[in-house]
């Protein structure tokens, strides 16, 4: 973004630090938030170059697999799990917050959701896009992964509708295709607004074909308001469906440590705490790269930071509780599992580096100072992804290599196909988001617009009432 | 609105000005667009009813989920786990609600869209002088030639309002 324009300090009605900075005619955010499409970034070949080649590595691991089986990944009995389901639920908590912010905060008329839910949006679609990948794979023969929907099969079965496996199924792809749609219908205007813009005829063509011909109608208007809303109040409920289905697939079979009542808002806190930490992931650097430092600002870091903060605790709260249900419900295998084994056993270090990294390391977000410090937001939540990673691994393999019985316990180490395809899926989810960053419009500009044109409707009416405010640099001194 | 006149202001309250007076002095067939919703011009159309098809959507597809479940794995090949009932209602409550949502979102989609009249790539008004602002920054108002109010000094009339252009819809001999 270019640095005129910034005599006008926009600043929240509500009081607060501004949500919007500077930027006073419509035409210059317009042109200021459309710029990156039409720039070129030097960096951009060698990034799209390197998670390219990453993305190929992945493509080839994943052959390997399916070619060879899954005997050439660390799984063993008893843990059968491992690395597919660890990476399944990781990546698809990463996808909660997209559809968190956009929709859960919809509802709730938050301001400062307007500048990255576009954002947030493509990262859970990505994100999401990785996480379908395992359970697939996990199957072991994937070419018969139709077999979980119900078709008239001449083998005159159906699936069993009772376990865990077809529910996922209908959970993520039901996830996916919502949050393709709601992101998608928010972009009809940016990508009229690009059309209009864009320097080429063969750009205008693109995007006009992209934008399906929108006019911005007041009758167009109508409707994808109200349609917009009422995907956002469905998306909301969904959200938390769709991590409570994954945490039935632990918490309904008999497993100590998986056997709980406590998982599936356990596991929705912590997938919406991963989800925040992975949009901070992004944003800071984005943020830094096109100089967003007006449209995402102290503000939007304050409040993530906050957020990251109170799922942070929802996460150490329930890492109380489950110790604390082991003892009190006096269940002697529960007790081991959790008493003994998770803080003391074979993978006592990831347990540790869990308590490090998501409980210990978020305290510093108390400080109003560091929470609005692009960097320090940056570190903690790279230490929140890696302790969230590690808390899957606690739950999955370390509850599962200690058995029943002591004669099939088993210590499970990784293959290098295992970290391969691990490594693999972030480079396609990176290789996706550069190509998202690169061709889509990634601010939600018409509503950024939109929410201008009401803030300077709710500050005339306190100029008439004679309200006077402080700009905010003021206030804080 | 494929033929008319239009005009275009440079904010959403002028627009809002202007499409009230218009609607005050008795003009039926108007159009506006703008490049976000202008709350005061959509508060007076007629609500939308996607919500209410949306609705019909969601409880067809959570019966349609709930039915297959329960006809697949308690009447037509029936999965004995363990002597617990067939019917397993608590069970089917997932899938019930999961395609509920699919259901009401991807009609909620395709409704809005078209009920928008979208796609629709190309349109008469895009033929106009400046138009292309209406995604950016400029709010443009038509006044269809089949209203019964329609005449000849709307032009005037619009730029008494403060509009910056006027034009004719379909652009002459283009």
């Amino acid at each position: 973004m270019t640095a005129h324009a910034l005599e006008l300090l926009e600043e929240e009605p509500t009081g607060g630090e501004p949500v919007l900075i500077g930027a006073t005619e419509d035409e210059r955010l317009t042109d200021d938030l459309l710029a990156p499409l039409w720039s070129r970034w030097p960096w951009f070949k060698y990034a799209l170059g390197i998670t390219g080649l990453g993305t190929l590595v992945l493509v080839a691991a994943v052959t390997y697999t399916i070619l060879t089986g899954i005997g050439l990944w660390g799984n063993n009995i008893p843990v059968a799990w491992a690395f597919a389901i660890i990476n399944f639920v990781w990546w698809i908590g990463i996808g909660h917050a997209g559809t968190f912010i956009s929709a859960i905060l919809l509802l709730f008329e938050v301001r400062w959701r307007t500048s990255i839910n576009r954002f947030a949006e493509a990262m859970t679609l990505f994100a999401v896009m990785q996480a379908g990948l395992f359970p697939i794979l996990h199957l072991g023969r994937p070419w018969f992964a139709y077999w979980l929907v119900p078709y008239p099969s001449e083998m005159d079965v159906w699936p069993q509708f009772r376990s865990s496996l077809p529910w996922d199924v209908v959970a993520v792809t039901t996830y996916f295709t919502v949050s393709l749609l709601f992101w998608y219908s928010g972009l009809l205007p940016d990508l009229a607004a690009a059309r209009d813009r864009a320097p080429t005829l063969a750009r205008r063509r693109a995007y006009g074909i992209a934008a399906l011909g929108w006019r911005g109608e007041a009758s167009h208007w109508r409707h994808y308001r109200m349609a917009y809303l009422v995907l956002g109040g469905l998306a909301t409920p969904l959200v938390l469906s769709v991590h409570t289905c994954v945490s039935f697939d632990f918490s309904i079979a008999q497993l100590p440590g998986w056997h709980s009542t406590i998982f599936p808002p356990y596991f929705v806190a912590g997938a919406i705490y991963s989800g925040f930490a992975m949009v901070l992931q992004l944003l800071v650097p984005v943020r830094r790269i096109f100089r967003l430092e007006k449209v995402i600002t102290k503000n939007h870091l304050d409040n993530m930071g906050k957020m990251l903060l109170v799922t942070g605790w929802i996460v150490t709260y329930t890492y109380a509780v489950e110790p604390f249900i082991a003892w009190y419900g006096g269940n002697t295998y529960e007790e081991y599992a959790l008493l003994v084994d998770r803080p003391f056993g074979a993978y006592a270090w990831v347990f540790w580096s869990v308590i490090f990294c998501n409980c210990l390391s978020i305290q510093v977000l108390w400080s109003r100072r560091l929470r609005s410090s692009a960097w320090t937001l940056f570190a903690v939540a790279c230490l929140v992804q890696v302790g969230m990673w590690l808390e899957r691994f606690m739950l999955i393999v370390g509850s599962l290599h200690r058995d029943f019985l002591p004669s099939s316990w088993r210590i499970y180490v990784p293959s290098w196909v295992d970290l391969t395809i691990l490594a693999g899926t972030v480079s396609f989810f990176l290789f996706l988001f550069l190509l998202f960053l690169r061709f889509v419009p990634f601010i939600a500009i018409s509503e950024i617009k939109e929410m201008r044109h009401e803030m300077a409707k709710v500050r005339q009416r306190e100029g008439a009432l004679g309200v006077v405010r402080l700009p905010a640099t003021e206030r804080h001194a | 609105m494929r033929s008319g006149v239009v005009a275009e202001f440079d904010s959403a309250d002028a627009l809002e000005r202007a499409y009230e007076r218009l609607r005050d002095v008795g003009y039926t067939r108007l159009e506006a667009w703008s490049p976000y919703a202008v709350k005061g011009i959509v508060k007076r159309l007629p609500p939308s009813f996607v919500p209410w098809l949306m609705l019909l959507a969601g409880l067809a597809g959570g019966a349609l989920g709930y039915l297959v479940q329960w006809w697949c794995n308690g009447i037509n090949f029936p999965i004995d786990v363990g002597g617990r009932p067939l019917h397993s209602a608590p069970a089917f409550i997932p899938i019930t609600f999961e395609s509920a949502v699919l259901a009401s979102s991807v009609t909620g989609f395709f409704v809005m869209l078209g009920l928008c009249g979208l796609p629709r790539l190309h349109h008469p008004v895009f033929e106009v002088d400046g138009f292309e602002r209406a995604s950016v920054d400029r709010f443009w108002i038509g006044v269809d030639d089949a209203d019964p109010r329609f005449d000849a000094d709307l032009p005037e009339q619009l730029a008494s309002m403060g509009a910056l252009r006027c034009a004719r819809l379909p652009g002459g001999g283009r």
